[in-house]
């Protein structure tokens, strides 16, 4: 064979049939896998550092969503302790302008209605309460005096610490109960015989201390007491100024329309009927803009994370020219090329977003135990957080890939 | 590789290059050269630095495409073939040797010569085991789990003629496979390749040292891009490595 015949031969093959075209065959997933993670053995700081910043950002965001659920999921748990079936009567005010009252009657024809279990009320005195004859007479605290009836306790859920509740005996004569605020301002840790308190210009015998209660937070500062003593030493009228009502669970609703009209037919318009249970979640509800203003700052970490992985996976594909000189010189295709660094870029932000949903986790677990709260992390939360990595980490490491991919092998062996 | 069949005669070369020329902008590297390489040979490209011996490598090794001329790998134009298909090209027919080696930092030999066949679709066991017979096979049975900074530079270069030949690729192309060892680790190497080709693989050796390349059974001298001298052509003898057609005529 000769120089010369070289290209003679040549052309006369060329009419031969040409061999089957070669086929790069499929890479196995676990094949994608390990190559992707090749990359980040080899560096494990660099790994550890650009994956933190993902997981901050979604710490950052996992916490906040699993901090107000846990909130969210305490005040269920106590709104359902509580019940949510307490309804409240109130006179509003009247169509002159004037303070309106509701009728004497008003309980028990509220009493008479269908799917009210129970139902009670207390009357506002004007009487004050001190913590003893010689404090002077503005030095009410802020504490009211009102006329309970016996059977208060059942319908708010009333707790007693200490002593006992009102009862038919007892509430004839000058005898006391007070909300734990009340009982603080007037310096009374127990009740007893001969714990008194100076109350509508007489001594009355403290015999009942109550717990707070969260759905009537006005009891908690209220010295109540019965209803016949309120009117025969207090001046009291005998008009209700509050009716607590309980209704059935499913029926809370329609005994709500109706309430104001049994309560006062006459003038429906003087009542204000409420469900303090709405009060409770509205107020805690409130917390939904700080929890907006978190999510967007863990949003901001998140992208700031996602740059992180962007600009350690370009600094990586230009350490790295050899390795895929070599790679394409072993056979790989571009696609390949693109692959192995898109799943390196994949696997580096899902480490930081399993790191960060733990971390968020951590978080939310350590803060509401802080709270006492239970802790809870909505599991879309936590799903929608390494969902977020690897969206971040496809964006970010695409155009490194790209790059890889395209950088011809020559030029990417030339390099050392 | 012992267990390869012997070449039918009929057999096309491995590497056929006609009129081939390389221009980078108005400079040509290489500049119509024609070769023919046959199956089983072992030969050497030599000459200085700027003679386009490296380009030469990178267009018999599909790396790249030549600006003008036709170029064939066992029997595939190389024009035909999309980036893809070269891809595969690569993976099933040509081994590289590189003077830098081009081992992984911190992969033990094993996993680097096992990546030899990554791109071939062969199942993970199969390349690991395949791994091992193959560093037995260059000496280095006993360095199976070393990483690149606890082997010498003759063994590294072992490792990745190892992987080079890992699927039996019947083209193994070495780029200044000793420019980076001493003269002691160079001449193992070059008697690994002597090995090689004994046992049937068509090697080709780039190289800028001339007493290498006088020591091989064919020689092909490059300068300034053009073919100054073959030693096939110029009726050197028949060497060992020439299949028997070859040797017929």
């Amino acid at each position: 064979m000769t120089l010369t015949n070289a290209p003679r031969e040549l052309e006369r093959r060329a009419d031969a049939d040409p061999p089957r075209k070669p086929r790069p065959a499929r890479m196995r997933p676990a094949d994608v896998l390990r190559v992707g993670g090749s990359g980040l053995r080899s560096r494990p700081m660099r790994v550890f550092l650009s994956a933190l910043g993902i997981a901050i950002g979604i710490a950052a965001m996992v916490g906040v969503v699993g901090i107000s659920t846990s909130s969210t999921e305490d005040l269920d748990r106590r709104l359902s302790a509580l019940g949510t079936n307490l309804l409240t009567v109130t006179p509003g005010q009247s169509f002159t302008g004037g303070a309106a009252h509701l009728p004497a009657e008003s309980v028990g024809m509220i009493g008479a209605m269908d799917h009210v279990d129970s139902v009670s009320a207390i009357g506002r005195t004007s009487a004050k309460v001190y913590r003893n004859d010689r404090t002077p007479k503005q030095e009410t605290g802020g504490l009211s005096v009102a006329a309970a009836r016996t059977d208060l306790p059942e319908s708010v859920g009333a707790e007693i610490v200490d002593g006992r509740w009102l009862n038919a005996a007892n509430s004839r004569y000058p005898s006391v109960v007070l909300g734990p605020k009340a009982a603080e301002q007037l310096g009374v840790h127990e009740a007893g015989p001969d714990v008194r308190v100076w109350l509508g210009g007489r001594w009355f015998t403290v015999v009942g201390l109550l717990a707070p209660n969260q759905l009537v937070p006005a009891m908690d500062s209220s010295a109540l007491v019965g209803w016949s003593v309120a009117k025969s030493e207090l001046g009291f009228d005998g008009y209700p100024t509050t009716i607590y009502t309980r209704a059935d669970e499913s029926s809370v609703g329609d005994v709500q329309a109706v309430l104001g009209a049994t309560a006062n037919p006459e003038t429906p318009s003087e009542t204000t009927v409420s469900r303090p249970s709405d009060a409770l979640a509205a107020k805690e509800a409130t917390d939904d803009a700080l929890s907006g203003l978190l999510l967007g700052l863990g949003g901001v970490a998140l992208l700031v994370g996602g740059v992180g992985v962007a600009n350690t996976m370009v600094i990586s594909v230009l350490e790295r020219r050899s390795e895929i000189g070599l790679r394409r010189s072993l056979g790989a295709t571009r696609g390949q090329i693109r692959t192995q660094f898109l799943a390196e870029a994949l696997l580096l932000s899902a480490l930081g977003g399993l790191g960060g949903v733990l971390l968020g986790i951590a978080v939310t677990g350590g803060y509401a135990s802080y709270q006492g709260w239970p802790s809870v992390v909505p599991v879309w939360a936590m799903a929608g957080g390494v969902g977020a990595t690897l969206v971040i980490g496809g964006l970010a490491g695409f155009y490194p890939a790209v790059r890889a991919a395209r950088l011809p092998p020559t030029e990417a062996l030339a390099t050392t | 590789m012992t267990s390869r069949p012997l070449e039918p005669p009929t057999t096309r070369p491995v590497v056929e290059l006609a009129g081939v020329t390389k221009t980078y902008g108005d400079v040509a590297a290489l500049r119509g050269a024609d070769l023919v390489i046959r199956r089983g040979e072992l030969l050497a490209i030599v000459g200085p630095s700027g003679s386009g011996k490296s380009t030469m490598l990178n267009i018999m090794g599909t790396l790249d495409r030549p600006s003008e001329g036709r170029v064939r790998i066992d029997g595939h134009d190389v024009a035909g073939l999309s980036d893809r298909e070269l891809s595969a090209l690569r993976a099933g027919t040509i081994g590289f040797v590189f003077q830098q080696f081009h081992l992984a930092f911190g992969v033990p030999a094993l996993d680097s010569v096992a990546d030899g066949l990554l791109y071939s679709g062969r199942p993970r066991a199969e390349r690991r085991r395949l791994a091992e017979q193959a560093l037995r096979r260059v000496g280095l049975g006993h360095r199976l789990h070393h990483e690149p900074h606890q082997l010498s530079g003759g063994e590294k270069q072992r490792v990745a003629i190892a992987r080079a030949v890992l699927g039996d690729p019947p083209l193994l192309l070495a780029d200044e496979p000793t420019g980076a060892l001493d003269s002691r680790s160079g001449a193992i190497v070059i008697e690994l390749l002597n090995e090689l080709h004994e046992a049937g693989t068509t090697v080709v050796v780039i190289t800028h040292d001339r007493d290498i390349a006088a020591r091989l059974p064919r020689e092909v001298r490059l300068k300034d891009g053009r073919i100054e001298h073959d030693s096939a052509g110029a009726g050197a003898a028949p060497s060992r490595s020439l299949v028997p057609e070859e040797a017929a005529r």
